[in-house]
């Protein structure tokens, strides 16, 4: 497996940062740092989460490789597969839709020539329907890594919002700084 | 106006840090409760408020905590559902992110309570930005003594964590969370045993929601007694209200419980009316799993008394007329808005989130998706209403946990209040794929 495409390895401070989560836990129960870990992996991998980089966890944690596979294939926030470099994790669930997160929804579409589900073809961008984010009344809205994009209620709003994503790097979580 | 137990300094500036907190009183229950109460002081001054669980269960907090079992030299812990996940809910996120210290004191208060000496904030992975927020609170509480060994000297001795979920609805429910914080799927856990007996690793747990933590403090200040005056009847105390859809203010409001539905809508202190002058629908008042009401039925019960937003008013006339309180998330609908989309939308939520462990949830739930999607869609059947019901009868009461329940009460309310709205798009399937169409006749008979 070590000799795949998607070689992984965990930098120092993603280890460091495992590690405290490792260190909330009684004695014997450091599996309980596997999403925590997942969470990590994915913000050192390009915002997905590979086989290696799964079974990097597994050592880790000192449990087998499918303990982590069957954890990371249940929660949606665990992308399996290369994304671009912005997931848009748009909230299409009923609240926001009452506001006109289906409009919204169409106009990202549409401006990205892509579906749901798929990425650009320059691979800046990734449209990843997801359910309620907890932002009810401040729809339509949308999540990149860890910050809330709300009230995109025109075509306008989106414009903006797609022409500074463009311009924006990839944040850099708290634990990397 | 009424008290404000939760939010009165929620927009001071600098809240978020301990020093500004404690300048407005923060920390006082904890020092309070340890230093001047037992545990099982806490405990009864919990039970005297009346305080419910404000997840969306409504089960008496003070009861819950005293079904813990207390084994000799076992553990017991404390664990927060700060998983917010229920479609409209999102006061939770907003305490958190604007007054993070009063839920670690809490926390602390509880935990004290409890006899627990590690406690976890369990917080859905999608809120990162907050636990980030929550985690510095929680170091400037460990600076000041407040957490840790010997807390305020008093020999008690508390850590608490927090800990990211991974971005599943099923984890708000009490067992699949457990399950989560332990590193696994979250499948919800058989009961009995429950968690009071064992729950985090095996060992005796409470698992409350935020706002139930968050409400603790101002009980052991004030006493339970006090609590217990406002509100009414067995609805004590004060409620966060996640408004959201055709309202003008759309936000978290904290309300006595007892306010008239009707003045929650209409008044500027809380909704301020339905957007762009357009007329109520209906509502469905506590979150999207609970029966969603025509206008009729929300502004007034069926026996003709105002409708309160309290537990016991918002349920009156069971589900023939009534709906819950539930976890208080209030999702208002305009006259433009169709039920038939909305229940698929809802619908999908559930396939999409049902964890598969139970069949009638897990094939249940796709197959009332799959035949509201076709209805919604121009190809409905003259069957598939009856078809519908008779599905949501099947998984309800017939899984492990909740959310089978969860997913056949929209359907079920939505077809019983709305009916004809269902049976215009199957017979006039042309008419109600166009865009925007809405059916209209039902309003027009309920303002006549």
């Amino acid at each position: 497996m070590a000799e795949t495409i998607n070689a992984f390895k965990f930098s120092d401070k993603a280890l460091a940062e495992i590690q405290r989560y490792i260190s909330h836990y009684p004695e014997g129960r450091q599996k309980s740092a596997l999403l925590p870990a997942l969470h990590v992996a994915q913000a050192e991998n390009n915002g997905w989460v590979s086989p290696e980089a799964m079974d990097a966890i597994a050592e880790i944690l000192n449990i087998q490789p499918i303990e982590v596979y069957e954890v990371a294939t249940f929660y949606t926030m665990f992308n399996l597969k290369p994304v671009g470099k912005h997931v848009l994790e748009v909230c299409r669930t009923g609240p926001c839709c009452l506001r006109g997160a289906d409009q919204m929804i169409d106009t990202l579409k549409q401006k990205l020539n892509i579906e749901e589900g798929e990425t650009t073809a320059d691979g800046m961008f990734t449209l990843k329907p997801v359910e309620c984010l907890a932002s009810c009344g401040t729809g339509p809205m949308l999540q990149v890594r860890e910050t809330y994009y709300e009230n995109i209620n025109s075509e306008e709003a989106v414009d903006q919002f797609l022409e500074m994503m463009r311009n924006k790097e990839v944040e850099t979580p708290e634990w990397a700084k | 106006m009424g008290i404000k137990i939760l939010t009165e300094h929620i927009n001071v500036p600098g809240i978020e840090t301990l020093e500004v907190y404690r300048k407005h009183g923060g920390y006082r229950s904890v020092e309070k409760a340890i230093k001047t109460m037992t545990p099982d002081e806490v405990v009864e001054e919990v039970k005297t408020s009346g305080l419910r669980g404000r997840g969306g269960a409504g089960f008496p907090a003070g009861m819950k905590w005293s079904f813990l079992a207390k084994p000799e030299g076992i553990p017991r812990y404390l664990v927060c559902n700060a998983d917010e996940s229920e479609p409209g809910t999102f006061k939770d996120r907003v305490f958190m992110e604007k007054n993070p210290h009063a839920l670690v004191e809490g926390m602390i208060t509880s935990s004290y309570a409890l006899g627990a000496n590690t406690s976890y904030i369990y917080i859905r992975g999608e809120m990162m930005f907050i636990l980030r927020i929550l985690e510095k609170a929680i170091a400037e509480a460990y600076a000041a003594g407040l957490l840790g060994k010997n807390i305020l000297g008093s020999g008690y001795d508390l850590d608490l964590h927090v800990a990211p979920g991974g971005g599943a609805y099923i984890c708000g429910e009490e067992t699949a969370l457990l399950e989560s914080l332990e590193g696994k799927r979250g499948n919800p856990r058989n009961k009995p045993p429950f968690p009071a007996v064992k729950g985090l690793f095996q060992s005796p747990t409470v698992v409350n929601n935020v706002e139930t933590i968050a409400s603790v403090p101002w009980i052991v200040n004030n006493t339970g007694a006090e609590y217990a005056k406002i509100g009414v009847g067995r609805s004590t105390g004060t409620k966060l209200i996640s408004a959201s859809g055709n309202i003008n203010r759309p936000g978290v409001y904290e309300i006595d419980l007892g306010v008239p539905v009707e003045e929650f809508i209409y008044s500027d202190e809380y909704c301020g009316g339905i957007w762009k002058g357009k007329e109520l629908k209906a509502v469905v008042p506590g979150g999207s799993s609970v029966p969603i009401l025509p206008k009729e039925l929300i502004l007034k019960t069926a026996a003709g008394e105002d409708r309160l937003m309290t537990y016991e008013s918002l349920s009156d006339g069971g589900f023939v007329s009534g709906s819950m309180l539930g976890s208080g998330a209030f999702i208002v609908f305009d006259e433009d808005q169709c039920i038939v989309r909305n229940t698929w939308n809802y619908a999908r939520f559930y396939h999409h989130e049902s964890c598969g462990q139970c069949s009638p949830c897990r094939e249940g739930t796709g197959w009332m998706e799959r035949v509201l999607h076709r209805i919604e869609h121009g190809h409905g059947h003259q069957q598939d209403i009856d078809l519908l019901v008779s599905v949501a009868k099947q998984i309800e009461g017939n899984t492990i946990c909740p959310l089978g329940d969860a997913a056949a009460w929209p359907v079920a309310s939505a077809i019983r209040h709305f009916r004809e709205e269902f049976e215009w798009h199957i017979k006039h399937p042309q008419e109600a794929i166009a865009p925007g169409a809405v059916y209209r006749e039902q309003l027009a008979a309920a303002t006549v």
